[in-house]
């Protein structure tokens, strides 16, 4: 026992050391910071109600779709590709799962909505891989198209939804005192941890978004492994949306329009390479929660939108060149 | 001497006007190094990738462990057990050591639906590749590191170990310590003997005569397309193979 403890802080130094040698300490930046913003709005804030914990609930709630996003967008990096498409995939799909739900029940809105989303991500996918397009304008422009379908598809007007059990399961509901949506994230983050980390096929992501030359060389198809990361991203976009719907109660055309920096910001942030081959779906869903503090934080502080926008660009920024230089250095 | 693990005959193969291989004929056999030299254009490169799947080549045919096959495209060679290491290295920089060995070739558990999702046996990868790396005598600091991280040698010997750490007996090296420091080059060359030792079939492409001396025992010379010279390495001189890689001599 005494010498187990007394051996501690070499070998700590050691496994920190190590680590600097397997990829660098960045991966841990991400909580170091959510620790710090939490501990400084709680400080700054503190006759604002920010500690409170219908407070904090707000902020989990608001992080939820956000967090489903960056998970899916973490795949898009991870293979080495990105997904602008996803702010509007999540706008078309809660409307079609409040067209629906009237008609066929809250399973069948959750579906269909779902289901939309993956055609995007497939269109998207088989654009990139096959007509051989950057994703990146492949995704701007069916950013655009999806938008337009999404403007046309009740003339602007928002679409409600009157069924408790979509409602409920999928955003106003809870489990005991669990928010429903702080479950789903939960799930879906789980599940894309697991995915990326345990599987082979997160491993063939990373490797095809780190080099594809050499990913195709060692036989990894990755035509196929890049249309799936793009499916990942609409598809997860697409259950934002029911998200969205659900809490919101409605189905509108500009729902989850003006989240695509933030969702970036969370991934990045997170310790996702924008360049592809490194991922990190617990860092992405961290950087979702720190986008949500962030915003919330900033509202008790008075701050109006524009201010936000501003501030979750500089952040952007700064991320980014963080990224960059990691790339550089190694 | 025993039957070849690989043995070419006569390949041939043109791109448009020109004939790039001629009729060229080469066996490789288990636990002997084979050079093969030529100057830039002589043809190895096509002739290595005929070998590994890349090319089909027009005429001839190749022959592994005493079977006729067609080889149709690199993963084809690989099933095979022909094993190409590529000047450009196929080796991942944000992976870490095991991940490359094992990429594209993951150990899975949970048994058929395991298999099927892909769940990664990382404990028992980790265990191989440590069993591996031991028995080629690479020498890596720890098998957490990322590949990005190794020096040149380093992931070179990663990238030779993942070529035959599945037990593939027949490996195609392009140059394989290209833009390497002394040691580092003297590395690969170790491991290439100790492949030799474990009964692998090597063919080596190089352009240094220092490397054909030093590890070869075989060497097969091309010029324009044309097999030239094949010669064990002790039965010649340095000087008379670079007569024939220049084209000064064209018969033995």
């Amino acid at each position: 026992m005494t010498r187990s403890t007394s051996r501690l802080p070499s070998a700590l130094k050691e496994r920190l050391a190590q680590q600097r040698q397997e990829g660098g300490l960045r991966q841990y930046v991400v909580y170091l910071a959510f620790v710090l913003i939490l501990i400084t709005f709680s400080v700054l804030l503190q006759d604002d109600g920010f500690l409170t914990s219908s407070n904090l609930l707000n902020i989990g709630r608001q992080s939820a779709p956000i967090a489903v996003m960056a998970v899916g967008m973490t795949f898009a990096l991870g293979a080495g590709e990105i997904d602008l498409s996803v702010g509007s995939t999540v706008a078309l799909s809660s409307l079609v799962a409040a067209d629906l739900v009237g008609d066929y029940g809250f399973a069948v809105g959750a579906l269909g909505a779902i289901l939309v989303a993956m055609l995007i991500g497939l269109l998207n996918g088989l654009i990139t891989v096959k007509v051989r397009i950057p994703s990146f304008l492949v995704t701007l422009g069916t950013l655009g198209i999806v938008s337009g379908i999404a403007r046309n598809w009740n003339n602007l007007q928002s679409l409600p939804i009157r069924n408790d059990t979509f409602t409920g399961l999928f955003g106003a509901g809870s489990l005991g005192p669990v928010s429903s949506l702080l479950i789903w994230t939960a799930l879906i983050g789980t599940l894309g941890h697991l995915t990326l980390h345990q599987l082979r096929w997160g491993r063939h992501i990373l490797a095809t978004g780190a080099d594809r030359d050499a990913a195709n060389a060692v036989g990894i198809n990755t035509v196929r492994v890049r249309l799936s990361a793009l499916m990942v991203s609409a598809t997860a976009a697409g259950f934002a949306g029911v998200l969205l719907a659900g809490r919101l109660a409605i189905g509108r055309h500009d729902l989850g329009q003006n989240d695509l920096l933030t969702v970036i910001a969370a991934v990045v942030i997170g310790g996702t390479s924008l360049f592809g081959g490194r991922a990190s779906v617990t860092g992405a869903v961290t950087g979702a929660v720190i986008m949500a503090m962030l915003n919330n934080g900033l509202i008790l502080m008075g701050l109006e939108v524009a201010d936000q926008m501003i501030a979750r660009g500089v952040i952007i920024i700064v991320a980014v060149a963080l990224s960059m230089r990691e790339q550089r250095e190694s | 001497m025993n039957e070849p693990a690989l043995s070419a005959t006569n390949i041939s193969k043109a791109f448009r006007a020109v004939q790039a291989l001629d009729n060229v004929s080469l066996s490789l056999h288990h636990g002997t190094v084979t050079a093969l030299l030529g100057d830039n254009g002589a043809g190895k490169s096509t002739f290595v990738k005929c070998l590994a799947g890349v090319y089909q080549p027009d005429g001839g045919t190749i022959a592994i462990e005493g079977t006729e096959h067609r080889i149709s495209s690199p993963q084809n060679a690989r099933d095979l057990g022909v094993e190409t290491v590529h000047q450009a290295l196929a080796v991942i920089d944000t992976l870490d050591v095991t991940e490359n060995l094992f990429l594209n070739r993951e150990i899975t558990r949970g048994g058929s639906l395991g298999n099927r999702l892909g769940i990664l046996h990382k404990r028992r990868m980790r265990a191989d590749s440590e069993a591996t790396l031991a028995r080629l005598d690479i020498r890596i600091p720890s098998l957490r590191h990322e590949l990005g991280s190794l020096s040149g040698g380093q992931r070179q010997a990663v990238a030779i170990g993942r070529a035959v750490a599945w037990g593939q007996k027949i490996v195609l090296l392009d140059e394989p310590a290209a833009a390497l420091g002394v040691e580092q080059t003297q590395r690969v060359l170790d491991l290439i003997t100790n492949l030799r030792n474990d009964g692998v079939a090597v063919l080596l492409i190089t352009h240094n005569m220092d490397r054909v001396t030093a590890v070869c025992d075989q060497a097969v010379v091309l010029y324009q397309g044309r097999k030239t010279a094949e010669v064990a390495v002790n039965d010649i001189t340095k000087d008379d193979l670079v007569a024939f890689i220049t084209g000064t001599r064209k018969t033995i």
